[in-house]
Formats: structure tokens, C-alpha cells, sequence
């Protein structure tokens, strides 16, 4: 068959024969990887969120909240927000979806911020990292959903792996520029006192890269929401079941709640997370200010 | 034995420096090899003693090369070619380790653009220098808290160094370099970023703190005035090469060359449009 001027070739096969030729060999490894994160992470926080009663959750969520954020309309409108969830009856379902993103994003701060801090010391490494990074947040998710799914099986643990991958990028860029971004003058103040290299990453550079580094984790968590439908569709359950019912059975108003309800879920984790990346000095600093200025 | 001593330090700024050096001996000179090369001249052919208790100053214009000498004496700054002795001991063959302990130990640094942790109160960057190199957190914030008074900053220890002036934020540099307690103080332009009146008494204060500390400290400025108030040695760099080292008398009446001369005669017209200073 002729194809013009490309000369024709497929790695198809190849890609194929790998993934199978991994399943075969690791399936073991893999499934026990599914076992360990199942038994002891997902089951018991989703268990353990589900069993607190609703009132002590929207507690937290306002204490939290207040303490972050020290406005009380937001924390209010925060609180009416997931009540309004458990009013439209979603409520274990929102309990689910948060025990997903709180693994998932338990996972990629522990793959992410380490992963940042190695390429912010390295050339070499950045130069070989960037490209993974931007193949990782532009290939399509259910190109790799289909190789997770066959290594891990249906259910939640595939979901947050396929997560991790897509929510990874931000943090681990946004760590690298944190670091990179901390002033010479400084990092040469340091030394010249004697500092190792761990004296200076603990404490001169990650605290000063702190907001950088909590503007990934904000962006990683709200990528990781972004899959929520995705996930429910290798059969994870939570909020995003309910959109796929709606879909699936042209259910628009079902679909609609339980959209309208991740929305809501995004906007306090977001809210809330924004809040605690902010340095603590400099928000009392501006509120003082707000206050003085409202009395002058 | 000198405490410090400077023996035919060159530095260039090239990822192969032989050839360079190799101008430099020749005796080209920094703006001919820059023209040539394109390679720029740090130090050429630098040899200097500084004594055990004086203050030294290293004085030039910008671009000159004292910021650069003076980031040899704690190794911030590797020399291309040539020996650095502390205390008889050739620094540049120490190990990470004997680094960390000559930074820690016997040479401490202030900086022009002060060099504070924005995250740190006053009394946590004043102890700086001792927490990092593992002292109670206790003991050293007592130390500091002590130093800090003695640079007149009672009081301040809680505020943080976006809060206080120019001048109070060196006193804090200033302050976390003694609390150190090394035998070298390197000062880098450290009174440069100050107005004039601040820059006065903070020299005062170094003067009377040095009568009753007696430290080796290596003072770099770009301002001759300031040489001369406080150095009881003066050397002059031009262009990476040392011109002149002498004590302030020497610099005033007996200039090496025109360009020392031209620095004093500056000086000296300036003092005679202002006659009330």
C-alpha cells in the first residue's frame, strides 16, 4: 500500500507487545501495589469519613476554613456550600470523591516536591524531565488509562494513579521554580556562615519557596478534581459516578447536581489551600492594614 | 604570620583559564584580554598580608575586583591560580568538612544587600550563624539577644527585616556576624547601601565595638573618606590589580600613582567646597 512520501512504519505492536509483555511478568507486583494502597490507605480513610457523622465534617470544614482564610462569609458560604451537597443526597458520594483526592494528592506531593527539588539542583535532570512533564499534561488521559487499567484492575487504584500522572506536572514545575527563585544574595549569606546543603534546602530555600510550592499543590488538587468523571468511568466511585449516570441515561438534571456539586467541593479545597500558602505574617500585615484603613 | 595572607591570587572568568593566565603573565591587561578574548579579568597577580587585629581595607571602584578578593578569604569564590593562607593554613586545599568549620569558626561575613532571612525574626537571623552550626537554639538566641543590644536593637528582636530601615537591617547583619564570634569579620560594602548620616554612626559604632574586640576585619568600599576613617592599612585595586598598600598617611601624601592621586586630590577639593564638614 502506498502512502505517498511517509514512509510507512507502526510501533503499535511494539507498544503492545511491551505492555502485555509487563502485565505478565509484574502483574504480581502490581496487584500487590493495588492490595497495600486499597487495604491500608483508600479503604480505611473512605471508611472512616463516611462514618463521621456529617455535622463533625462540616465542623472541620469551617474550622479549618476560618482559621485559614479569617473571613466569615467565605467560611460560611464554604459550609452552605457542602450542606447544599448533602441536601441533593451526595453526600457519601462527596465523602468518596474527597477520600480520592486526598490520596491522590497525598501521592503526588510525595512523588512531586522531592521530584522539584532534584530539578532545581540539576540541568541535566530538568532537561531530561521537562519534556516527560509536558507529555504527561498533554497525552490524552485515556491513552494511559488503558495500560493503568491493565496493571492495576477496575476500581479506585488505577483512578488515583491515573491522577497522580495528570496532577503531577504543576507541582513538580512549580517546586523547581520556588527553589530556582530564591535570591543569590541570600543562598551566598547562607553559606558563607557554614550551611550544608541540608541546613540551606530546609531552611533557606523550601520556606521562601513556600508559596510557589502551595500554588502547585492548589494546581495539582484542581487537576485531580478535573478527573473525577474520568475516574468513575474505570469504575471508582464517588461524584462522578452520578455525571456518568447522567450522561449515560440522559439525565441532565442528575448530571447537573452532582456536576454542580464538584464545583463546590473544588472551590473550598481551593479556598482552603490557597489560604494555608500564603504567608501567615503577611495576611495578618494586610489585614491590619484593611482595618486601619477602613477607621482612617 | 599574617592572619590572612594573599599570594599571587588570580581569578578569571572562563570555563578554561589557563590561557588567560597564561595574557595575564605577559602582562596584558584586564581591558586588553577583554578585547581580545572576551574572557573577563577578576584578580590578576594579587599578593596582600593582613595582620592579626587591624582593620584592613580594600578600596576601589566598582569593577575593580574587591568584592571578588575578598569572597577568596571564605572560598565563596575560587581563585584560577594562586595560594590563600589562614592562620599559615592553605585554605584552598581544605575539604567540604574544613570549609564548613572555617565558615563557621573563624571567618564570618557582612553583606551590602544585608543578606536576611525574610522568614526569620531579627533574633533567628542574629543567631543565624550560630544555630546553623548546632548550638541550643536557647543558648544561641541568648547570644544574639546580647549582640543585638550592643548594636542598639533592643527591643527589635521580634520584628521581622521587612519592618526595619537600611540601617537597622545592617546592624542586624552586623550583629549575626559578631554573635559568630570569629577572629576575621569580612564586611562587604556594608555600609555603602546607607545615607550618609546613618553610614557615620554606623562606622563610629564598628570603631568603638573593634577597641574592645580587636578583630581582624577586612572592610571592602568603593569611598575613600570611609577608607581612611576607619582602615589602619588601605589597599587600592584598579582593574583587578593591587596599586597601592600603605597606611592612610601613605595613601594621602604619597600616592603610588596618578590614579591614587586622583582619588586624594577628589577628596580634597570636595572638602574645600564644603568647609563647614
Amino acid at each position: 500500500m502506498s502512502n505517498g512520501i511517509f514512509i510507512s512504519f507502526s510501533f503499535a505492536d511494539a507498544i503492545n507487545n511491551f505492555v502485555t509483555w509487563v502485565v505478565r511478568e509484574y502483574g504480581d507486583l502490581f496487584h500487590q501495589v493495588t492490595v497495600l494502597l486499597l487495604t491500608y490507605l483508600l479503604v480505611p480513610l473512605e471508611q472512616g469519613l463516611l462514618a463521621l457523622p456529617p455535622l463533625a465534617v462540616l465542623f472541620a470544614v469551617a474550622v479549618i476554613g476560618y482559621a485559614g482564610t479569617r473571613n466569615r462569609t467565605l467560611t460560611l458560604t464554604m459550609v452552605a456550600g457542602l450542606y447544599l451537597i448533602g441536601c441533593l443526597g451526595l453526600w457519601d458520594k462527596l465523602m468518596q470523591t474527597l477520600a480520592l483526592m486526598a490520596v491522590s494528592t497525598l501521592l503526588t506531593i510525595a512523588i512531586g516536591v522531592p521530584l522539584g527539588i532534584l530539578m532545581s539542583r540539576s540541568r541535566r535532570l530538568r532537561w531530561c524531565l521537562v519534556p516527560v512533564l509536558d507529555v504527561m499534561q498533554t497525552l490524552p488521559t485515556f491513552v494511559y488509562l488503558i495500560p493503568v487499567l491493565m496493571l492495576f484492575g477496575l476500581g479506585k487504584v488505577p483512578a488515583v494513579f491515573a491522577t497522580v500522572i495528570y496532577a503531577l506536572p504543576p507541582l513538580v514545575r512549580l517546586t523547581d521554580l520556588g527553589i530556582r527563585q530564591v535570591d543569590g544574595d541570600l543562598l551566598e549569606a547562607a553559606r558563607s556562615f557554614g550551611t550544608t546543603h541540608w541546613q540551606l534546602l530546609f531552611g533557606v530555600q523550601l520556606p521562601l519557596a513556600r508559596p510557589s510550592i502551595m500554588a502547585g499543590v492548589n494546581q495539582s488538587i484542581m487537576m485531580a478534581l478535573a478527573m473525577v468523571v474520568i475516574a468513575s468511568m474505570i469504575g471508582s466511585r464517588g461524584l462522578g459516578e452520578d455525571v456518568l449516570a447522567g450522561i449515560n441515561n440522559m439525565d441532565m438534571g442528575r448530571g447537573m447536581q452532582s456536576g454542580l456539586a464538584i464545583v463546590i467541593l473544588a472551590i473550598v479545597i481551593d479556598r482552603i489551600s490557597q489560604a494555608y500558602g500564603q504567608d501567615g505574617r503577611l495576611k495578618k500585615s494586610l489585614r491590619l492594614k484593611k482595618t486601619a484603613g477602613a477607621k482612617a | 604570620m599574617s592572619k590572612i595572607e594573599v599570594k599571587h591570587v588570580f581569578k578569571v572568568f572562563a570555563e578554561q583559564p589557563a590561557q588567560t593566565l597564561a595574557l595575564l603573565r605577559q602582562g596584558k591587561r584586564k581591558a586588553e584580554i577583554l578585547a581580545q578574548t572576551g574572557v573577563n579579568v577578576g584578580l590578576s597577580d594579587v599578593s596582600l598580608r593582613i595582620e592579626e587585629g587591624e582593620i584592613f581595607v580594600i578600596m576601589g571602584l566598582s569593577g575593580s575586583g574587591k568584592s571578588t578578593l575578598v569572597r577568596h578569604f571564605n572560598r565563596l569564590i575560587d581563585p584560577s591560580a594562586g595560594e590563600i593562607l589562614i592562620d599559615g593554613e592553605d585554605i584552598l586545599r581544605y575539604d567540604e568538612r574544613q570549609l564548613l568549620s572555617l565558615r563557621r569558626h573563624k571567618i564570618s561575613m557582612v553583606f551590602q544587600s544585608f543578606g536576611l532571612m525574610p522568614h526569620q525574626t531579627v533574633l533567628e537571623n542574629a543567631a543565624y550563624a550560630l544555630t546553623t552550626r548546632g548550638v541550643a537554639r536557647q543558648a544561641a538566641q541568648e547570644a544574639a539577644r546580647g549582640w543585638l543590644a550592643k548594636v542598639g536593637l533592643a527591643g527589635y528582636e521580634n520584628k521581622y527585616p521587612d519592618e526595619l530601615s537600611g540601617g537597622m537591617r545592617q546592624r542586624v547583619g552586623l550583629a549575626r556576624a559578631l554573635a559568630a564570634d570569629t577572629d576575621i569579620l569580612l564586611m562587604d560594602e556594608a555600609f555603602s547601601a546607607l545615607d550618609p548620616l546613618i553610614r557615620t554612626e554606623m562606622q563610629d559604632q564598628l570603631l568603638q565595638l573593634q577597641s574592645g574586640l580587636r578583630k581582624t576585619i577586612v572592610f571592602i568600599t568603593h569611598d575613600l573618606d570611609e577608607a581612611l576613617r576607619i582602615g589602619n592599612r588601605i589597599a587600592i585595586l584598579k582593574d583587578g590589580e593591587l596599586v597601592q598598600v600603605g597606611s592612610p598617611d601613605d595613601i594621602l601624601n604619597r600616592p603610588a600613582d596618578q590614579y591614587v592621586r586622583r582619588f586624594v586630590e577628589k577628596r580634597a577639593s570636595q572638602q574645600a567646597a564644603m568647609p563647614l564638614q
